[in-house]
C-alpha cells in the first residue's frame, strides 16, 4: 500500500494544474481518489468526515452484486448446456460457470468501456471530478440484459443512458430515471425482438442450432403470461424451487432469488439501501397479488401472490433497482409510499396488460418520475402538522 | 420619399429578418414554439418536408397580408381577422396538398389543419407583421417557417434513417448491414424520440452560441 501511495505521488504534480499532463487532471483525479480516500480537509463548517465516500458505497453495491453475477454466469452455462441437450455437461458446475463466465465478461466489458469513457471525457471538458455512479451502473446494466443481446446494442443503450439519462441532467446524482433501467428501456423500445419473447434468453438460441426437439426457451413469466389467456396456470417446466434458486431462463442477474438475498443483506447490513424501500416493494407486490386473489377474474389472477415475488426481476429490481439513492424518494414516509406502489404497478402490469409480460422495469421507472412529487407532498403535510401543533402550544 | 432613402430589397435589416430564424432567433429550438408538429410529422422526411413547406407559406402571407391590413384593422377584432386570414391560407393549402400529393396529404392527415393553431404563425403576425411594412412582414415570414421547418427536416432525417433505413422512403441502409446484425431502432419512430431529438438539437446549439445560454 505505501509503494503504490509512493507511486501515485511521483506522478501527481505532473497532473497538477501547468503540469505536463494538467488537461488531464479529472482523469488522474478519478484513478487516485479510487485507489485512495482522498486527503482533502474541510476548512470550513462541519469537520467530521466519514471515510466512507461516495466511491466506497458504490464498491459495496458492487460486491453486493457479486453473487447475483456469479449465480447469473453459472446459470448461462446450465440454461445452454441443457438446451443443446449435453446433460453431462450441464451437471458440471464449473464448467457451466466457465462456459456462462466467457459469454457474460464481454457484456461487462462493453458496459464499462463505453460508460465509463463517456463519463471521462464529459469530466474532462467540464473539468470536474469524474463521476463514480457508473461504477454501480455498469455492472447493474449487463445483468439485466438477455445473454444474447449484440454487443454493438448495449453500446448504443449504455451510450444513451450515460447522455441523456445522467449528462443531461448534470451527471451522477442529478438525474431523474435510474440510468441502468433507461439503459434497458431503450433496447425494450427500440429494438423489442432482442429482449423480449421466448428466444433470446437462452446463449444461441436466437441464432438457430443444435437444440432439443420442443425446448421453448420461454421463462416463466412468458409462458405464464400466454398461458393465462387459456385459463391454465403453465410455468413452463419450472418449479417454484427452480424460480427460488434461479435455474431458469430470464436475464442474467435476476433469476436467483437466494443470490440476490445475499446481496440485499450485504446492503442493509452495511446500511448502503433503505430497508424502506425493500420491504415497501416486497409488500405492494404481495399486496396486489393478494387483491387479484381476491377479484379472481382468470388463472393468472387466481396464482398464489408470493409467486409474483420470486418470478421475474421482481426480487432484482427491489433490491437494487428501486433502492437507487438518487432516483428514489428522499423521505421516510415517501421510500415508504413510492416503494410500496412500485410493486403494486409492477404487478398490475404483469397480470392486466398482456403486452408486458414484466412490469418491473416500467414501474421502476414510473416511480422515479413522481418521486419527487410525492416527496413534495410529504415535506408539505409534516410543514402542516407541525405548524398546527405551534398553533395548539400557542393558544 | 426620394429615391435615396428607400431601403434596397435585401438590405441588412432585411437579410436578418430572413436569416436570423434560421438559428439565432429560430422558433423551435429557440422559442420553443410549435413543438406539436414537429413531434407528430417527423417520422418520415417526405411528410415532414411538406409540413415545412407549407407552414413557410402560410406565415409568409399570413404576415404579408395582415401587414397590408394592419392599418385599417380595429385592434380590438385584429384576432379574429388574423384568424380568417390564417383558415383561408390553410384551407388553400390543405386543397393544393389533397390535389397533388394526396398520399403525403393523407399521412399528415389532421396535422395541416392544425397548421391554424400553430404558434409560430400568430406569434409572428402579432409580434412583428401588425407593426411592420409589407415587405418586411412577409420575410419574417419566410425565415420563420424556414426555420420551423429546417428543425423538422432536421429531425426528421435522423429518424427516417435510424429508425427504417429510408430516407424519402428509398432504402439508404445497405442490406449487409443487415445481415451483419445491424437493426432498425424502433425508438425512433415514436414521438418521443422526436422530442429527444429536438433536445439533443437544442443542446449542440446553445453550446455553439454561447449567448443564447440562460444564466
Amino acid at each position: 500500500m505505501e509503494k503504490l501511495r509512493n507511486i501515485v505521488d511521483k506522478f501527481k504534480p505532473q497532473f497538477e494544474k501547468g503540469g505536463r499532463f494538467g488537461w488531464l487532471h479529472s482523469t488522474f483525479d478519478g484513478f487516485e481518489t479510487f485507489l485512495f480516500v482522498p486527503n482533502t480537509v474541510t476548512k470550513s463548517g462541519a469537520h467530521i468526515r466519514d471515510v466512507n465516500d461516495t466511491k466506497r458505497v458504490m464498491i459495496v453495491v458492487v460486491l453486493a452484486l457479486i453473487p447475483a453475477l456469479l449465480f447469473g454466469m453459472y446459470n448461462t452455462g446450465l440454461q445452454h448446456f441443457r438446451a443443446i441437450g449435453e446433460l453431462t455437461q450441464a451437471e458440471s458446475i464449473l464448467g457451466c460457470w466457465w462456459y456462462g463466465f466467457w459469454r457474460v465478461l464481454p457484456l461487462i466489458l462493453v458496459s464499462y468501456i463505453v460508460g465509463l469513457g463517456i463519463e471521462f471525457i464529459f469530466a474532462q471538458i467540464r473539468g470536474h471530478e469524474i463521476n463514480e455512479g457508473y461504477l454501480v451502473s455498469g455492472m447493474l446494466i449487463p445483468l439485466i440484459m438477455p445473454i444474447d443481446i449484440p454487443l454493438w446494442m448495449l453500446a448504443v443503450a449504455v451510450a444513451f443512458a450515460v447522455i441523456i439519462g445522467k449528462e443531461v441532467f448534470g451527471g451522477t446524482g442529478m438525474n431523474i430515471f435510474n440510468p441502468a433501467l433507461l439503459a434497458r428501456a431503450f433496447i425494450f423500445f427500440a429494438y423489442t425482438p432482442f429482449i423480449s419473447g421466448e428466444t433470446v434468453w437462452v446463449r444461441g438460441f436466437s441464432k438457430g442450432g443444435p437444440f432439443v426437439d420442443g425446448f421453448s426457451g420461454a421463462t416463466p413469466l412468458t409462458s405464464l403470461s400466454e398461458s393465462a389467456s387459456s385459463g391454465t396456470l403453465d410455468f413452463g417446466d419450472y418449479s417454484l424451487w427452480d424460480m427460488i434458486v434461479g435455474t431458469i431462463p430470464g436475464s442474467i442477474g435476476e433469476t436467483s432469488v437466494i443470490a440476490i438475498l445475499i446481496g440485499a443483506i450485504i446492503l442493509l447490513w452495511t446500511g448502503v439501501a433503505s430497508w424502506r424501500i425493500m420491504v415497501s416493494v416486497f409488500a405492494g407486490g404481495l399486496v396486489m397479488g393478494l387483491i387479484f386473489n381476491l377479484i379472481g377474474g382468470n388463472a393468472y389472477m387466481d396464482m398464489p401472490a408470493y409467486y409474483h415475488l420470486v418470478m421475474g426481476g421482481f426480487a432484482f429490481g427491489a433490491v437494487f433497482m428501486a433502492t437507487d439513492p438518487v432516483t428514489a424518494s428522499q423521505t421516510n414516509v415517501g421510500k415508504f409510499i413510492c416503494g410500496f406502489l412500485i410493486g403494486v404497478i409492477a404487478v398490475l402490469i404483469r397480470v392486466v396488460n398482456p403486452g408486458y409480460p414484466e412490469g418491473m422495469m416500467l414501474s421502476i421507472l414510473f416511480m422515479n418520475a413522481l418521486a419527487p412529487l410525492v416527496d413534495h407532498y410529504v415535506v408539505a403535510a409534516n410543514v402542516r402538522r407541525r405548524n398546527k401543533r405551534l398553533k395548539t402550544v400557542k393558544a | 420619399m426620394s429615391k435615396k432613402d428607400k431601403e434596397p430589397l435585401f438590405s441588412a435589416k432585411n437579410r436578418k429578418l430572413l436569416l436570423g430564424p434560421l438559428s439565432a432567433s429560430n422558433p423551435v429550438v429557440v422559442q420553443i414554439l410549435g413543438i406539436c408538429s414537429a413531434l407528430a410529422v417527423t417520422a418520415k422526411l417526405q411528410p415532414a418536408f411538406v409540413m415545412a413547406i407549407s407552414v413557410t407559406v402560410v406565415t409568409a402571407f399570413s404576415n404579408l397580408i395582415m401587414s397590408l391590413l394592419r392599418n385599417s384593422i380595429p385592434s380590438r377584432i385584429r384576432i379574429i381577422v388574423q384568424l380568417v386570414v390564417i383558415a383561408f391560407l390553410v384551407i388553400l393549402v390543405d386543397q393544393v396538398l389533397k390535389a397533388y400529393v394526396y398520399d403525403v396529404s393523407k399521412q399528415l392527415s389532421v396535422f395541416v389543419g392544425l397548421i391554424i393553431t400553430n404558434c409560430i404563425i400568430m406569434g409572428r403576425v402579432e409580434a412583428f407583421a401588425l407593426g411592420n411594412k409589407p415587405w418586411p412582414a412577409f420575410l419574417d415570414g419566410v425565415g420563420n417557417g424556414a426555420g420551423y421547418g429546417l428543425i423538422l427536416i432536421i429531425v426528421a432525417i435522423f429518424r427516417e434513417l435510424l429508425g427504417a433505413g429510408t430516407l424519402w422512403g428509398y432504402q439508404v441502409i445497405p442490406a449487409s448491414f443487415y445481415d451483419a446484425g445491424y437493426s432498425n431502432n424502433g425508438l425512433m419512430l415514436l414521438p418521443p424520440m422526436a422530442l429527444i431529438i429536438v433536445g439533443i438539437i437544442i443542446w449542440v446549439h446553445r453550446s455553439w452560441k454561447k449567448d443564447l445560454q440562460e444564466k
